[in-house]
């Protein structure tokens, strides 16, 4: 289990240079010299541009400005913002607990409505309730969640009243970011209804961001549970005299798992972009809105330092996403 | 009162008959063998017994009874209860057929637990003592083994220790050895009758070898397409056989084809959905064919040896 | 003839896809006649009917079926055009992506070696940035715009098809007939487009299907952040996004937008699921 986990981290080590590399570049492909970009849209004299050239290495060649910017990204040091003058990696620590609460939210939501869902249908396959739920995950999947989010807030805030319409908590409630997590913050405040208050503005935006995870982890788990059901050790199962439930969520849904955790795993990326829009609807302070604030700014430290965090984020996962993907399948595992 | 008896069993999928009006008894202790080609319905007719004929396929059967049990008349939960610990089974993949995320042990256990065979506490002696009756090495070292870790034959050795783990009185072998190693297929047979005569338990092995049939069966009973064409001792078989088709089954086997120049072989397949024909089954590929074989379907007859055919072997034809 | 019978055969009995191939060609018939069909420029603005609900709705008017934006655009006319950008969008995407991604994954594929390394590990860094991100972060360096919205959708979808080519292209190369025709004295190109490419084509058809889906998915998503299409271009996620200030007043320039998106994406994830099923074999009862 040790080897294998090496072997991946190995593995992971010249993607990680890669995503450096990109994002090296990101700045030296933005029109106009990285000095200028850096500073914004103030403007800068040309002597001290000379010299702030220099400072920053500027007038070194390529592969050795890639070289120091590799060491500073090691060390933790992204740069400041153009606007906030703030380190990107601080800032990206205030946001990102509200981003990784959201995105958990939605993909809890989409496995324990999707799962059931799916199992269900595999083993009802062919019935109306079959077909009925593989039209709505198609729809579900193709669904424009910008949109979706949207249509939600007509419906459940504007019209009917039930749900704040932004933000993560409401105006009248202030809780002290112990966490950053709110809804873990504000279980321990000691206002009265923080909680429920923090609860009610993430109905929506959970909802909204696990649609699209929850008809693609429905159709998954559906597809490989059709699979495996049709399996000689299924039949063996039965022929143990053991229950259908049994059989159907011990023998089956622990085969059908290894693809799905598959597909769960890729689904983290999509649901982290699909958080910049979710973010950028309810008004939901995390990295996905902070990143389409930057672009508006044009605070290129930023979208560099936190499109690069993201990126190893996402490789983080894929590798958390292999070993359990090694744990669960047996046949893997050396 | 035999331990298995079936009458008139019927299995059908859509429109395909599988298993057409069989006949089927086992007695306590016996060893019947099933024989014949694939697509002969000798599986589909065992799944039946076991219960295991999902949706879409249909059971029907006039008598179909376990000890004196009307097993259709079985709630679904009280046949469970006897499946799996009054008649178990042995399938034809021993490596597919058990579940690859879960340790062997672990798999034979659930057996045990799930029937309450033995106490809680003593699961894992019990599943100890089992492989070791299997003729599996070491043992207590293969509990934690995962399926792709162990070879064919030791599969199979694992699935029949699951089989014989709450000791019952009827197993059913679904050509046991025909995926594994000609070398190994000798051993599990040889394992199969000796856990057979030591247990005194029933013993319905299903195979299309001839050859296998000849070392281990008391009874064997010939199938094709669906139907029993017919049933007799091991030995009346052997010497006297009355239907065309055994005649063949038996022509083919390697040692009584000395001398010829080819192995014979029986011309044409086994009838598939599209192409049943009228009157007797086998009919298009018999050798003694006469016009009434086109017209109408044979019953079955006789006592001691029973056989579907209105021009038997060794009597005036 | 009896190949396409067959193929059409095993497609319509997946309902869906029919549903998904009907709706589609009536979008491309949409799109085509977009100056007849549509009651009105898409542009042309009625300042004396602003924000006129739909017909059925009080207020409503037939002069503009599904009602008009707050400039007085008909929003009919502009769903209209809209369907022959979405369609022109995807089509441009996916040909970009599938040219670009072919010609890679084959040379990955035939070159082996340090060019096939450096190919597949740069189509993996493109995978590990949200393809959200990647498009937002491309157009953020080449500027807004809709042509730049669709080179950034290219580019992530690229690593897809590189991926599907390079991995049937390897798979048919180590068949006996390549060797085969290797043997016979067929050159490399002449190799990669008659005989390998032509037998990756199932899966990449299926994939293009299902990428016109995500493209026109994606693009709205950019046009909707502003990045894409500038107004007053009747692109379907700019609309949406020109809605944001007035649409808890207005319902009805919000949802068509919306619905029509959702429609077209269903559509071509339908076709691609129907092709898919239709295509592969291994999936085939």
């Amino acid at each position: 289990m040790l080897r294998f986990l090496l072997r991946r981290v190995t593995l992971i080590i010249p993607t990680f240079i890669g995503v450096t590399l990109a994002s090296f570049l990101l700045i030296h492909a933005v029109p106009g010299d990285p000095i200028e970009v850096r500073v914004g849209e103030h403007g800068i004299a040309p002597e001290r541009l000379a010299i702030l050239r220099h400072e920053f290495g500027l007038d070194q060649p390529l592969w050795k400005q890639f070289a120091d910017y590799e060491v500073q990204v090691a060390s933790g040091h992204l740069g400041a913002s153009t606007v906030t003058h703030q380190p990107v990696w601080d800032e990206f620590l205030t946001l990102f607990p509200a981003t990784v609460e959201l995105s958990v939210c939605a993909l809890i939501f989409a496995l324990v409505i999707g799962l059931p869902l799916g199992v269900i249908a595999a083993v009802k396959r062919g019935t109306a309730f079959d077909y009925g739920l593989m039209g709505v995950s198609v729809t579900g999947a193709s669904m424009p969640i910008f949109w979706w989010g949207l249509m939600m807030i007509l419906v459940f805030s504007v019209s009917l009243g039930w749900t704040p319409v932004a933000g993560r908590i409401g105006d009248a409630f202030f809780v002290e970011p112990w966490s950053g997590f709110m809804l873990i913050d504000s279980w321990f405040s000691d206002d009265d209804g923080a909680f429920a208050s923090a609860v009610s503005h993430l109905i929506l935006p959970t909802i909204v961001l696990g649609t699209i995870p929850l008809a693609t982890i429905a159709r998954m788990t559906r597809s490989a549970m059709l699979e495996v059901l049709g399996d000689d050790f299924i039949r063996t199962a039965r022929a143990k005299g053991l229950s259908p439930l049994r059989v159907v969520i011990v023998h089956a849904l622990r085969n059908a798992l290894i693809p799905v955790v598959t597909v769960i795993g890729l689904q983290v990326g999509a649901l982290l972009g699909g958080a910049i829009l979710t973010e950028t609807i309810f008004a939901w302070p995390g990295v996905g809105h902070w990143l389409i604030e930057a672009i508006q700014r044009r605070d290129y430290p930023v979208l560099q330092g936190g499109t690069l965090l993201i990126a190893v984020l996402v490789m983080a996962v894929n590798l958390g996403v292999d070993v359990t993907y090694g744990f669960l399948n047996p046949r893997i595992r050396k | 009162m035999a331990l298995l008896e079936i009458r008139n069993l019927v299995v059908e999928f859509g429109r395909f008959r599988a298993v057409d009006g069989v006949d089927l008894t086992v007695e306590a202790g016996e060893i019947l063998c099933v024989v014949g080609e694939s697509g002969s319905g000798k599986s589909v007719s065992m799944l039946a017994v076991m219960g295991l004929i999902g949706w879409p396929g249909k059971v029907s059967a006039d008598v179909m009874r376990f000890d004196g049990i009307d097993l259709l008349g079985l709630s679904p939960r009280a046949r469970r209860k006897l499946v799996g610990r009054d008649i178990a089974m042995v399938f034809q993949e021993p490596t597919t057929s058990l579940n690859p995320c879960y340790p062997v042990g672990w798999q034979i256990a659930e057996s045990l637990r799930a029937h309450n065979a033995v106490p809680r506490a003593q699961v894992r002696d019990r599943v100890i003592e089992l492989l070791d009756q299997v003729g599996i090495p070491a043992p207590a070292s293969r509990l934690g083994a995962f399926p792709h870790q162990l070879s064919g034959g030791m599969n199979q050795r694992v699935m029949i220790a699951m089989a014989i783990s709450c000791n019952p009185r009827l197993l059913i072998a679904d050509e046991p050895t025909t995926a594994l190693d000609v070398t190994i297929q000798k051993q599990i047979l040889d394992l199969l009758v000796d856990l057979q005569s030591k247990r005194g338990m029933a013993l319905a092995l299903i195979t299309h070898d001839m050859g296998v049939v000849a070392e281990t069966a008391h009874r064997v009973q010939v199938m094709y397409a669906g139907q029993m064409v017919e049933e007799q001792p091991t030995e009346a078989l052997f010497t006297k056989p009355h239907h065309p088709y055994t005649a063949a089954l038996l022509a083919a086997l390697p040692e009584r084809a000395m001398g010829a120049s080819r192995l014979p072989t029986i011309p044409g397949m086994v009838p598939g959905i599209d192409d049943r024909p009228v009157g007797c089954l086998f009919n298009p590929r018999c050798g003694r064919v006469q016009e009434i074989c086109r017209t109408s379907a044979p019953p079955l007859i006789g006592e001691a040896a029973k056989f579907r055919c209105y021009f038997p072997l060794g009597e005036s034809a | 003839m009896s190949a396409a019978l067959t193929f059409w055969r095993s497609f319509a009995v997946n309902r869906g896809a029919v549903l998904g191939l009907a709706v589609m060609l009536g979008l491309v018939v949409l799109a085509v006649l977009a100056d007849i069909a549509a009651p009105y420029s898409p542009i042309e603005q009625f300042r004396d009917s602003l924000l006129t609900p739909p017909v059925w709705q009080e207020g409503g008017t037939w002069h503009y079926p599904l009602g008009t934006d707050d400039v007085g655009r008909d929003i009919l006319s502009r769903l209209i055009f809209g369907a022959r950008l979405s369609l022109m969008i995807g089509l441009t995407v996916v040909t970009l992506a599938l040219c670009l991604g072919t010609a890679l994954g084959l040379t990955a594929a035939f070159a082996g070696g340090i060019v096939d390394v450096v190919i597949m590990r740069t189509m993996d860094v493109v995978l590990v940035f949200p393809s959200l991100l990647l498009a937002i972060v491309v157009v953020a360096i080449l500027g807004p715009g809709l042509f730049n919205a669709m080179m950034a959708v290219a580019i992530v979808f690229l690593p897809g098809y590189t991926r599907l080519v390079r991995a049937s292209a390897l798979s048919e190369l180590a068949r006996d007939y390549v060797t085969a025709t290797r043997s016979a004295g067929a050159g490399t190109l002449r190799l990669m487009f008659n005989t390998v490419l032509p037998n990756c084509a199932a899966p990449l058809i299926v994939q293009a299907s299902l990428g016109f889906s995500g493209a026109i998915l994606d693009a709205a998503a950019l046009g909707f952040l502003g990045l894409g299409a500038q107004p007053p271009t009747p692109e379907w996620g700019t609309m949406l996004a020109g809605a944001l200030q007035y649409y808890q007043r207005a319902w009805w320039v919000l949802t068509f937008p919306g619905l029509a998106i959702l429609i077209t994406v269903l559509a071509f994830n339908l076709l691609g699921d129907g092709l898919r099923d239709a295509l592969d074999p291994k999936l085939k009862r």
